[in-house]
């Protein structure tokens, strides 16, 4: 497969988690199209493997540097998802909205850390090797997302972890 | 034989599926005597499957234009144009507009027409759901909106013939204008797209031009305010049995 082939089979899955990480579809795609402009500028650093994993890795470190640079609104909040139609959302919309909504409240490293280990599959190495941390790290910051975003998800307040060490 | 002490790394590790048989039923044996983290670990496995219900649309979505030329960027414009320079050599005879040694890479205007076929074909052609914005069921319907657009009087050749029948068609932005794709369909499930691009200036006739890239061949050709590519993952004769037909027809 060369280069090419083999980097336009990756947009499908690079969009989506660019969706579920800024929550905003045309914000999402000009990550995707940076991550793609800088993989192809690197593509002599890439070493035959998981195409995947390090083109994950490049939009996290090109998503980093756009959060760390001062925005007026660092997250659109109520206003994601906007390619959705515009009435009253309802059902599988509905439960969309809270769940992006939910995701948007995540600090950015729980927020990669869920969606890469729980959208794409990542294996919690992987994840570590992308985004340049520790797989302890990983997994605390796992821990910590999952349990904010349950307690998120059921309106509550993010509760206290109930998981230290358990014997 | 099984650990009585089970982590949190492991709950997590369960909950996603990648725990080996052996530690799978230690923690499930663990679970069965601590409800309360059962309940956390079945609500982790929800939030997976709510992520992909939610966001595993956006995979059939079709891939922007904008993305999928990103992706080809700059660097496969030199084997390109090498490619279509060679093969123009070996393809002008057999069409009859011969280009006799002619080694100079295409001019400007045409040289991104294959290149931007390329790559709406390969963005299109393989979508299972999405393939074509008006069916070939509303045919007058995609001719009135496509000639619409365009600007002009456009027809999807019929391939029946050549064992192709249409799919539909969409509208794509090209760097002029809008450009119209019409997708066709063989009994296999092998897909040919007919890129139909309406130029500014009245262009002379030009020979049928061949490119290759990227396991895409593309015949292509100007005829007078139109520009045509035919892409197919097909070998070259038989891709040009193709270009060839859909010359005749747009020139009876």
């Amino acid at each position: 497969m060369s280069q090419h082939e083999a980097i336009v089979a990756e947009i499908p899955r690079l969009r989506r988690y660019a969706r579920a990480l800024t929550g905003d579809a045309v914000r999402a795609d000009d990550l995707v199209q940076d991550t793609l402009e800088r993989a192809l500028g690197k593509w002599s650093l890439w070493r035959p493997g998981k195409l995947g994993g390090w083109l994950f890795s490049i939009m996290h470190n090109i998503f980093v540097s756009q959060m760390r640079r001062p925005r007026p609104i660092d997250f659109p909040g109520d206003e994601v998802l906007p390619d959705l139609p515009m009435r009253a959302p309802q059902g599988d919309a509905l439960e969309l909205r809270d769940l992006a909504n939910g995701l948007a409240q995540l600090p950015v490293e729980q927020r990669e850390v869920l969606l890469l280990v729980g959208l794409e599959n990542l294996s919690y190495e992987d994840t570590a090797k992308a985004l340049g941390i520790p797989v302890g790290t990983v997994m605390s910051r796992l821990s910590r997302g999952r349990e904010r975003l349950r307690a998120l998800l059921a309106g509550g307040e993010a509760a206290e972890s109930r998981l230290k060490m358990i014997k | 034989m099984i650990a009585k002490t089970i982590n949190e790394q492991e709950l997590h590790a369960y909950a996603d599926g990648r725990l080996e048989a052996a530690r799978r039923e230690a923690v499930e044996a663990w679970l069965h005597d601590h409800p309360e983290m059962r309940q956390a670990v079945a609500e982790w496995r929800i939030q997976n499957e709510r992520l992909h219900h939610a966001f595993d649309p956006v995979m059939n979505e079709a891939v922007p234009v904008r993305l999928a030329a990103a992706a080809a960027g700059p660097v496969s414009l030199v084997p390109l144009r090498l490619a279509a320079a060679v093969v123009c050599l070996a393809v002008g005879g057999v069409v009859g507009y011969a280009l006799r040694g002619e080694t100079m890479p295409s001019p400007p205007a045409t040289a991104s027409l294959p290149r931007q076929a390329a790559i709406a074909h390969a963005v299109f052609s393989p979508e299972v759901r999405h393939p074509v914005e008006v069916g070939a069921a509303e045919e007058a319907h995609l001719v009135a909106w496509l000639s619409k657009r365009l600007g002009a009087e456009l027809k999807p050749p019929h391939l029946s013939a050549q064992g192709f029948e249409l799919v539909g068609g969409r509208l794509l932005p090209g760097e002029a204008g809008p450009v119209a794709q019409f997708m066709y369909q063989d009994a296999r499930g092998q897909r040919l797209t007919l890129y139909v691009r309406r130029d500014t200036q009245d262009s002379r006739e030009t020979a049928f031009r061949y490119a290759r890239e990227n396991g895409v061949g593309v015949f292509y050709w100007l005829d007078g305010r139109f520009g045509y590519a035919l892409s197919g993952e097909m070998e070259k004769p038989d891709l040009l049995r193709i270009a060839t037909a859909v010359y005749q027809q747009l020139n009876p």
